[in-house]
């Protein structure tokens, strides 16, 4: 399992930051809390997941409370509130993608990785889970992993292997 | 071939970029609309075309723009509602990862009507990659003088952003999205009033989906006038309809509203009939919201003429026999499917969506997800179908939102149409659990009495 220290303090890169700065300006003065969905995609591309910590510092930086950034990543489902793999596989689980076979796909996924949704692989590298429609029905099954969200369509499990073998060598 | 509005340029290569899209005649549309329309004639052409919102609720867009309110000194928003998450819908991702101009030139034209200086398309964070696309199509658009200061040479001013959600199917209705676009979670607020009077920031604003905004390209290039020739009756221009499921050619196609729904399903030049050589036993016409229909009434209305791919002809019979033409998310079933198992798979989904602002989609949906779960498992009772049906109904038309309709729908449709399969669910515990119910008679000619629930 991944050991990480909840309470370990946080610091935001300075790209981050400089990013972080950009997105504010897309909105009216005063209206900064708008970017707080970009800004949340954003620190958990940097560390992973969303620490209280983190988002603590990300209410400083928006200067809004503590509690409007947990409420708000508690809310949405892509936001980790939890440290995860460094690859999260998130699989199509919505009717469409069930007809043509994504339920196997998970239960070869949890075969081949050997941990339960939403475990982490003892190496730290993989998680995965069952997510809602990904509005791609007429390519499935598929999967997504992020930051980057790069999605992988009309799957089988051969194509899910060769997908996990490719990321290990990474 | 039929007529295609929005995807007409869909394999010309790099049509992604705005070169290409420009040598095809892009932009056209703002060219037009900036130099020789004043905003209201713009509104004006959009009224004539009978455009209706290509999101799911079919709204006339002309008239939606035509409520927007105009206080002197108050700034006025256009947002593009790309959180497409309707399971079966997926046309929009198509059109922002191979067309991105095309939504960017709408939004140009749109907001130009609607007189607002700064829009927002909200796209769902997990297409990462389509917000990307549109980024680096907005920046090409503003390099070339399309977006920012004084749009070519005209004085009007645009800015435009892309925001990204966190994941919620309910921040596809629109309060919702402006409630997220703000920051916070995405609770739907109570209407009224409006987004037209009150919409982000307090401001009037106007919510449009993606293909709505698109399709005003082709209507200010054209004309409403002649827009509003295509299609039939009340259903004008084309719809791009997403196809999945068991389809020998699942994808994003657009028709010419009035094609014949058989025509849709089996003709080579859309989805080439049932994959595997199988039949067709249901559909879900447009959207998992919308009421699923077994395969007799998909094709035929129920006095036996064709039922076609329009608004008026889908939802004709009303629930009893008819369903409706949603996001245009067509899912169709093959005999090997099983309806009670995709049902309970749809009530997982609302369960999971659900807000939890309003108590009977909140529980209800959860309920409906357990009783469904133990009919599909093999624990049901004989009087668990009713209890859906009573569920449903206490959700339907109780809440803040259309997530209780949506999610209440699915179920009581399934069950006005496919009451003997959840019956063979209870009756035949073990069996169902490794066979399933099959096509029955669901594609035969309509001759029994549609069952309504009373």
């Amino acid at each position: 399992m991944l050991k990480v220290e909840e309470q370990q303090p946080v610091q935001f890169s300075a790209a981050l930051i400089e990013k972080a700065e950009e997105i504010v300006k897309r909105y009216p003065e005063g209206k900064q809390k708008s970017a707080l969905l970009p800004i949340l995609h954003e620190v958990q591309a940097e560390l992973g997941w969303l620490s209280p910590n983190a988002m603590d510092k990300i209410a400083e930086f928006l200067s809004i409370e503590p509690i409007e950034v947990y409420e708000v990543a508690s809310f949405y489902s892509m936001y980790f509130l939890k440290p995860q793999g460094k690859y999260v596989l998130e699989v199509c689980r919505t009717g469409p993608c069930c007809l043509v076979g994504a339920e196997k796909l998970m239960d070869h996924l949890e075969k081949s990785l050997g941990v339960k949704e939403n475990e982490v692989t003892s190496d730290g590298l993989f998680s995965w889970r069952g997510v809602e429609c990904l509005a791609a029905c007429g390519y499935g099954p598929v999967l997504q992993i992020g930051p980057e969200y790069t999605f992988y369509e009309n799957l089988n499990e051969q194509k899910v292997d060769d997908l996990i073998q490719d990321l290990r060598k990474k | 071939m039929a007529r295609k509005l929005l995807l007409e340029h869909i394999n010309v290569p790099d049509i992604h970029t705005f070169d290409v899209y420009r040598q095809k005649g892009g932009y056209r549309a703002v060219e037009k609309a900036l130099k020789t329309l004043t905003p209201d004639e713009v509104v004006e052409e959009v009224k004539k075309s009978g455009l209706r919102g290509r999101g799911g609720a079919g709204f006339p867009t002309g008239m939606k723009w035509s409520f927007l309110a105009k206080p002197e000194g108050v700034a006025r928003y256009l947002v593009c509602n790309a959180d497409e998450s309707e399971p079966g819908t997926f046309k929009d991702r198509y059109l922002m990862t191979h067309i991105p101009h095309a939504l960017i030139e709408g939004m140009i034209v749109s907001s130009f009507a609607l007189g607002a200086h700064t829009s927002y398309i909200y796209v769902r964070g997990e297409m990462m990659p389509q917000i990307r696309i549109l980024e680096k199509a907005i920046a090409e658009a503003k390099n070339a003088g399309f977006l920012g200061k004084n749009i070519l040479g005209t004085g009007y001013d645009l800015e435009l952003y892309v925001q990204p959600g966190g994941g919620a199917y309910i921040c596809g209705e629109e309060t919702a999205l402006l409630e997220s676009l703000e920051g916070k979670r995405g609770n739907p607020r109570i209407k009224p009033p409006f987004p037209a009077i009150a919409g982000l920031y307090g401001c009037p604003t106007v919510v449009n989906n993606v293909e709505s905004i698109a399709a005003t390209v082709p209507i200010i290039n054209d004309g409403g006038d002649e827009y509003a020739k295509i299609g039939i009756g009340r259903s004008t221009g084309t719809k791009l309809i997403s196809a999945s499921g068991n389809l020998v050619r699942p994808g994003v196609y657009e028709i010419e509203l009035g094609l014949p729904v058989e025509e849709f399903i089996y003709s080579d030049e859309w989805c080439g009939g049932i994959a595997n050589g199988k039949r067709l036993k249901a559909t879900v016409a447009g959207g998992s919201s919308v009421p699923v229909l077994p395969a007799n009434l998909t094709l035929k209305l129920a006095n036996g003429d064709p039922r076609l791919m329009s608004y008026e002809s889908l939802s004709e019979g009303g629930f009893a026999t008819g369903t409706m033409m949603g996001s245009g998310g067509f899912i169709a079933f093959d005999e090997d499917q099983c309806i009670v198992r995709n049902t309970w798979n749809f009530s997982r989904f609302y369960h999971h969506e659900s807000c939890g602002q309003c108590s009977p989609c909140r529980e209800g949906t959860g309920w409906m997800e357990k009783v469904l779960h133990r009919l599909e498992y093999g624990h049901g009772k004989m009087s668990d179908i009713d209890l859906l049906v009573d569920v449903s109904k206490k959700i339907e038309g109780n809440t803040i939102c259309p997530l209780g309709d949506a999610a209440a729908w699915p179920v009581a449709s399934a069950i006005r149409h496919f009451r003997d399969e959840f019956e063979w669910h209870v009756k035949e515990p073990v069996k169902s659990l490794n066979t399933n119910y099959g096509l029955a008679n669901y594609a035969e000619p309509i001759a029994k009495a549609v069952s309504t629930e009373n």
